[in-house]
């Protein structure tokens, strides 16, 4: 293992870390906020530690896989203690570890809050927690990639592979660093896009570039204790479509980019991922409608709630706790389902779902012809076996990690669908679960100890888990 | 510049590799998708998995957008046609490696009809480079260019010798077909000579002359060489046939020890000049039969790694030859190049190092009317290739009247695949390729060489 080289990557994050910061302090300077000044400090400390890390560039730059996983996984750390501190600093949040888990929340993109009343956060704080939704969002070390030349050679894929969601990341382009550059410039052009057409629905600049922070990150950190409820339906609508993109594979975007129409119709997951979507839409819409009424009104929460849900984002427009059984049941099952693989969303992801469900397809063919040859494809092309290897070992991790957690969590005495959903929604990066952790609840009732475990639980859903099994196994250590 | 790479190999790899350093975007094409996860994981190029030749995969690398395709596979009907498909696809300059000898004899036709622009051959490749380590002796520096078609030779020119005071216009009468393109003073100062410049002692210069001339020059100079008459060749294959008809048409006496005896009598009908020798290279006795300790040069060409390292080392220790071995696989580097086994050949390497070149004067031609563009002695000189294609003030004039600016001279005429070195009475034609070197940066046409 090569510490020196882990080391001088964390620096640098901490660096970018510190110097983001300054957003923030912007913010503060502008509504003249004193809260800002731990901005000031915070951003020192990361710049200082990032420089300390960073003296001296390791000469052995060989870097392996198992690097590249711990990287991330230690990076994220990093950089959610880090990005606590203002928060507990200027004692908005006065608990380290409650100002530990909304910051976690607000890196993985999960949304899940234990405040309970969101809006006595002054504005810089509340700016600082929508954008880690954005800077989490698309990844850490992805905007490292972009904007830092790393140098090194195909080894920083390493880091790529095991920030970005999906069963099988690759290249859009033959340079990292270009490929890099390409997702964010996709991933910026949405959020500019959003924020002005949130500004044609006569909403602050402010409120705009907070809420498309959260969109486009999928994080769903609101501003109101009401979430989106009281916003126009304008405004609901525009963040609709733009969760809904936001959790489509960043790789459609570029291969419109490029022209590639072809290729970019041929996605299976995208076509897919609006199949369900909205399949779900229309069976919520008419099982609500048919107890409550109001077609539309209904099918317009429907539409808002499934994308919110469904590409992991949390933010709301009603408290879907209300809703009969069979669309509670529909909801967590879409929170599994997740968003598209290469997108900013959590979940299991499509795209796995297509090789489990592919997988069963083959078991089924060969009990039927036992000598049948059949090779999986996706896009048109061979899945390989890796592949789907390592995407039933994430599913086997997956259950393992939910039970653990549900376990542990079990143990403070509320009610199966809480604790489910607590878990459910923490390890999917989607924010709001049922009952008690449903939309209009939050999840401060949870004990410390119980907090840690979901503060592991969104770490390892927005890492996909391995990053954090590997972090936790003491052969990883061990010479 | 967009590369394509078919093929990742040895060669691909090291291509790929050096070619990344040079900033350059890869894009590697392979069938077997193991090998381009693990090599995309060392290097930052992206793969595709897939048959090359294949339009639709060609496309999906991106042959539209791309500078230049490189097949290096290890079929050469499937370089070729990889090669004719991305020309009609994408218009890129293509690089063929053709190792077979029949399709390589041809090369011209195929290069001509295919749009090829570059055809590699290693064994050929491979042949020539151990044919300049024999010919040229060690003290003197060797730059290829233009297509590996001229040799550059760098040396200082030893007090007392006759070239002391010599002004260029009377170097006729050390023969023709030689040409002195640059000279570097005492102080650093570098000239591209004319007739009136004057050669002193402690000069440093470049000139190209054929090989075979080179020993009678360098010994009327007093430059003291080695003059090497006789090499043994272990190992009858490929190479060893390319490097015995060269040797044998420079003069010197080879022998070839070829253990199969099918190939022997093959290749004693092929070079009847050369003496082959049926027997295992690995025996002792019989490699002192040959005469092995009075050789002047030893060179080890089996198809075994292992047995070549043992051979030369063997050699160094019997004899005083000079020595050269081929290595296929180069693998713990720094422990090969502490061993006393001469020189190391390795075909692979070879290649992609003159593709690399190829590469280079293709970069720094781009924008411009230029072919190639080869930067010599520490990028202070120029090597500009132009191809001839209309009627202009520099065709059909001698070029003893042709006056052209200072620091600038006509150093070779590529005419049908022949190189001329011209004299004042030569003339350019339409169709030639005219190679002229420069200390001015920058040239854009032929006519920017008349004063």
């Amino acid at each position: 293992m090569n510490h020196k080289n882990i080391l001088y990557i964390i620096g640098w994050i901490l660096k970018l870390e510190g110097f983001v910061m300054l957003f923030p302090l912007f913010v503060a300077v502008c509504y003249r906020e004193s809260s800002g000044l731990t901005f000031v400090f915070c951003s020192l400390i990361g710049i200082f530690l990032g420089q300390l890390l960073t003296i001296k560039r390791p000469n052995h730059s060989a870097f392996y896989a198992r690097d590249g996983f711990l990287t991330v996984a230690i990076s994220w750390i990093a950089i959610s203690i880090l990005g606590c501190l203002p928060f507990y600093f200027s004692k908005e949040i006065p608990s380290f570890l409650d100002a530990l888990f909304e910051i976690v929340s607000g890196f993985t993109t999960t949304g899940a809050s234990i405040l309970t009343d969101v809006e006595h956060l002054s504005k810089c704080m509340l700016f600082w927690r929508s954008f880690s939704h954005w800077f989490g969002g698309m990844g850490v070390l992805v905007f490292m990639l972009a904007i830092l030349p790393m140098g090194g050679g195909g080894e920083n894929l390493h880091l790529m592979r095991a920030e970005s969601p999906g069963p099988s990341v690759s290249k859009l382009v033959p340079k990292l660093r270009t490929t890099a550059v390409y997702l964010y410039g996709i991933y910026i052009a949405i959020t500019l896009l959003e924020v002005i057409l949130l500004l044609f629905g006569r909403m602050s600049v402010f409120d705009a570039l907070c809420l498309s922070f959260g969109t486009a990150g999928t994080g769903g950190f609101g501003l109101l204790n009401s979430s989106i409820s009281s916003y126009s339906h304008y405004i609901q609508s525009v963040i609709t479509i733009f969760m809904l993109l936001s959790g489509v594979n960043f790789t459609l975007y570029f291969f419109l980019l490029m022209r590639r129409t072809k290729e970019a119709f041929q996605m299976e997951e995208v076509r897919w991922y609006f199949i369900i979507y909205t399949v779900t839409v229309l069976l919520i819409t008419c099982n609500v409608a048919a107890s409550q009424g109001h077609f539309f009104e209904t099918f317009h929460h429907a539409a808002f709630q499934v994308a919110s849900v469904m590409t992991t984002t949390g933010y709301s427009t009603l408290d879907y706790n209300t809703w009969p059984e069979f669309s509670r049941s529909l909801i967590i099952l879409i929170m599994f389902i997740g968003a598209c693989a290469g997108s900013t969303g959590g979940g299991m992801k499509i795209s796995r779902f297509i090789i489990y469900f592919k997988c069963v397809g083959k078991e089924l063919s060969y009990l039927i012809h036992p000598r049948s040859v059949k090779i999986l494809k996706m896009d048109g092309k061979k899945i390989e076996h890796e592949v789907i290897r390592s995407a039933n070992a994430y599913l086997m991790a997956y259950i393992m990690i939910f039970i653990t957690s549900l376990l542990l969590l079990s143990l403070n005495g509320f009610d199966f669908t809480t604790n489910f959903t607590a878990v459910a929604a923490t390890l999917n990066n989607i924010g709001p679960g049922l009952n008690l952790v449903g939309p209009a609840g939050n999840f401060s009732m949870f004990s410390n100890g119980e907090k840690l475990v979901l503060i592991f639980d969104m770490l390892a859903g927005r890492l996909e888990i391995f990053p954090m099994l590997l972090l936790i196994t003491p052969r990883t250590w061990r010479k | 510049m967009k590369i394509i790479i078919a093929g990742c190999g040895k060669v691909g790899y090291t291509l790929a590799e050096q070619l990344l350093e040079e900033k350059h975007e890869i894009t590697l094409i392979d069938k077997q998708s193991e090998k381009l996860k693990s090599i995309s994981e060392r290097i930052d190029v992206i793969g595709i998995c897939g048959n090359a030749t294949s339009y639709l995969i060609q496309q999906e690398a991106g042959v539209k957008d791309a500078d230049l395709f490189i097949a290096v596979t290890n079929q050469d009907e499937i370089n070729l046609l990889c090669c004719l498909i991305a020309k009609k696809a994408g218009n890129c300059h293509t690089i063929a490696r053709v190792r077979n000898p029949e399709y390589y004899a041809e090369i011209g036709f195929i290069k001509e009809e295919l749009g090829l622009s570059l055809a590699i051959n290693p064994e050929l490749a491979a042949a020539s480079k151990i044919l300049h380590l024999i010919q040229v002796p060690s003290a003197l520096e060797l730059d290829t260019f233009a297509k590996g078609k001229i040799n550059l030779v760098h040396f200082t020119i030893p007090s007392g010798s006759c070239w002391h005071n010599l002004k260029l216009s009377d170097a006729a009468k050390y023969g023709p077909n030689l040409l002195i393109c640059v000279v570097e003073r005492v102080d650093h100062s570098l000239i591209i000579p004319n007739g009136n410049t004057v050669l002193h002692e402690g000069d440093s210069v470049s000139i190209i002359i054929p090989p075979y001339r080179m020993n009678s020059l360098f010994s009327k100079l007093g430059l003291t060489t080695k003059v090497i008459k006789n090499v043994m060749i272990a190992g009858g294959g490929t190479i060893a046939y390319y490097l015995a008809r060269q040797l044998l048409s420079a003069k010197i006496s080879v022998k070839i020890i070829e253990l199969n005896q099918e190939r022997s009598e093959e290749l004693s009908e092929l070079l009847p000049d050369a003496t082959i020798i049926r027997g295992d290279a690995s025996n002792e006795i019989l490699l002192h039969e040959e005469g092995l300790h009075q050789m002047d040069a030893f060179v080890s060409l089996t198809n075994y790694d292992e047995e070549n390292i043992m051979l030369s080392l063997y050699a160094h220790k019997v004899s005083s030859a000079k020595l050269i071995t081929k290595i296929n696989k180069i693998s713990f580097e720094n422990v090969i190049n502490e061993i006393p086994i001469g020189s190391i050949i390795s075909p692979k390497y070879l290649t992609a190092e003159y593709i690399i070149q190829y590469v280079r004067s293709m970069q720094n031609s781009v924008g411009s009317n230029v072919e190639t563009v080869y930067r010599l002695m520490d990028n202070r000189v120029e090597a500009v290739e132009f191809i001839v294609k209309e009627e202009s003030k520099v065709t059909g004039i001698p070029l003893a009247k042709l006056k052209t600016k200072e620091n600038v001279l006509l150093c070779n005429i590529l005419r049908y695949g022949k190189i001329i070195i011209p004299s004042g009475q030569d003339m350019i034609q339409v169709g030639d390729s005219v190679v002229i070197v420069t200390t001015q940066k920058g040239m854009d046409d032929i006519l920017d060489i008349l004063a």
